[in-house]
């Protein structure tokens, strides 16, 4: 038995731990569904590491453990942005983990 | 964390897509990769076509994971091997594998491609230092 | 009577190609796919008795199981046809039997 969320009228299968269970039904108001059950706002700063995290697995098909996502964003968003205080900051949940399910994709592989 | 480093080996010996062996090693590499050890990754045997360029599954209806192996050296891992004879019986050389990158985020050291086609006393011999060899 | 034999291992690790090509007699047709396709594959260990095989078989090889392994159709010995899904229903579709070496 799965559950699913409600965005837009539509319902979207999630697994028991709230990740989407089809990476390619994922639209842009999932993360904030999922972002709105986690008393979060959803601000520029927070699309960036999602839509990181997207084109992340669309070139690697693995959803980054935590530290590689810190080392990845440091690469391509900068060094002031590639660390976890700064991540954590905006994903208070762990930002591989919590990123990863607004962004739709699997638990991060290498997560303990 | 354990403070002792240990040396863990990977070893791949079979062909991708046929069994499932191929992926769950990578998985298995690269969450054991979290643990901080002296990691190396052997392609042997059958192993060697994990690594083949140009991976296209969409007509086996597969996940293609031939990309996911140019993440191993964002996961730090930095050895990884290839039997040399392994590659010639199979008419391959190294131009027909991927390359896989590395760069040390502190002091920008790159490496543009860290697979490296090893003789066999060499593969040998990485074993024998192994303390844990982790066989798919 | 015909006979299809398919193999779907690959020849460096399991004997299925060698008694496959023991086995089977002139005229049979012979289906590579799976991790057998890396039978068809020019350069190996292996080739020469492939290609030998084809003076007695018809073979074929799996175009999307290649693909999937990262191998064009250029690497394929010559002499093998490279077929898609449903090249293989019909060749099944035309024998008699088919013989799967597993």
């Amino acid at each position: 038995m799965s559950d699913t969320i409600e965005v837009d009228g539509k319902q979207f299968a999630v697994d028991e731990e709230g990740y989407l269970s089809n990476l390619n039904d994922w639209v842009p108001g999932v993360a904030g569904v999922m972002a709105a059950q986690d008393n979060l706002e959803l601000t520029e700063e927070h699309w960036d590491i999602i839509n990181f995290l997207r084109e992340y697995y669309e070139e690697y098909q693995i959803a980054p453990a935590v530290r590689v996502l810190t080392k990845a964003v440091g690469k391509k968003l900068g060094k002031e942005k590639g660390n976890s205080k700064y991540l954590y900051s905006l994903f208070p949940y762990g930002p591989a983990k919590q990123a990863c399910r607004f962004a739709g994709l699997p638990k991060p592989t290498g997560c303990v | 964390m354990s403070e002792i480093v240990k040396k863990f080996m990977y070893l791949n010996r079979k062909a991708p897509y046929g069994t499932i062996y191929a992926w769950e090693a990578l998985e298995v590499v690269l969450i054991g990769a979290a643990f901080d050890q002296d990691v190396s990754v052997m392609f042997l045997d059958d192993g060697v076509y994990q690594l083949t360029k140009g991976q296209d599954t969409k007509g086996i209806g597969m996940k293609n994971f031939s990309p996911t192996f140019r993440t191993l050296g964002d996961y730090e891992v930095k050895k990884v091997y290839v039997d040399r004879a392994s590659l010639e019986a199979r008419g391959l050389t190294q131009e027909d594998l991927v390359a896989i990158a590395w760069e040390d985020m502190e002091t920008e050291e790159e490496v543009d491609n860290i697979v490296e086609v090893i003789d066999s006393a060499r593969v040998s011999a990485l074993m024998n230092e192994s303390d844990v060899v982790f066989s798919f | 009577m015909s006979i299809l034999h398919t193999v779907n291992k690959s020849p460096f690790e399991r004997n299925s190609l060698e008694s496959c090509l023991k086995f089977a007699t002139d005229g049979a047709a012979l289906l590579l796919f799976e991790d057998g396709i890396y039978a068809a594959l020019s350069g190996t260990s292996v080739e020469a008795q492939v290609a030998g095989a084809l003076d007695k078989l018809k073979i074929y090889v799996l175009g999307p199981d290649l693909k999937a392994r990262g191998f064009s159709d250029e690497r394929v010995i010559a002499g093998i046809s490279v077929v898609d899904y449903a090249g293989f229903v019909d060749l099944a579709a035309e024998s008699d039997t088919v013989q799967a070496w597993l």
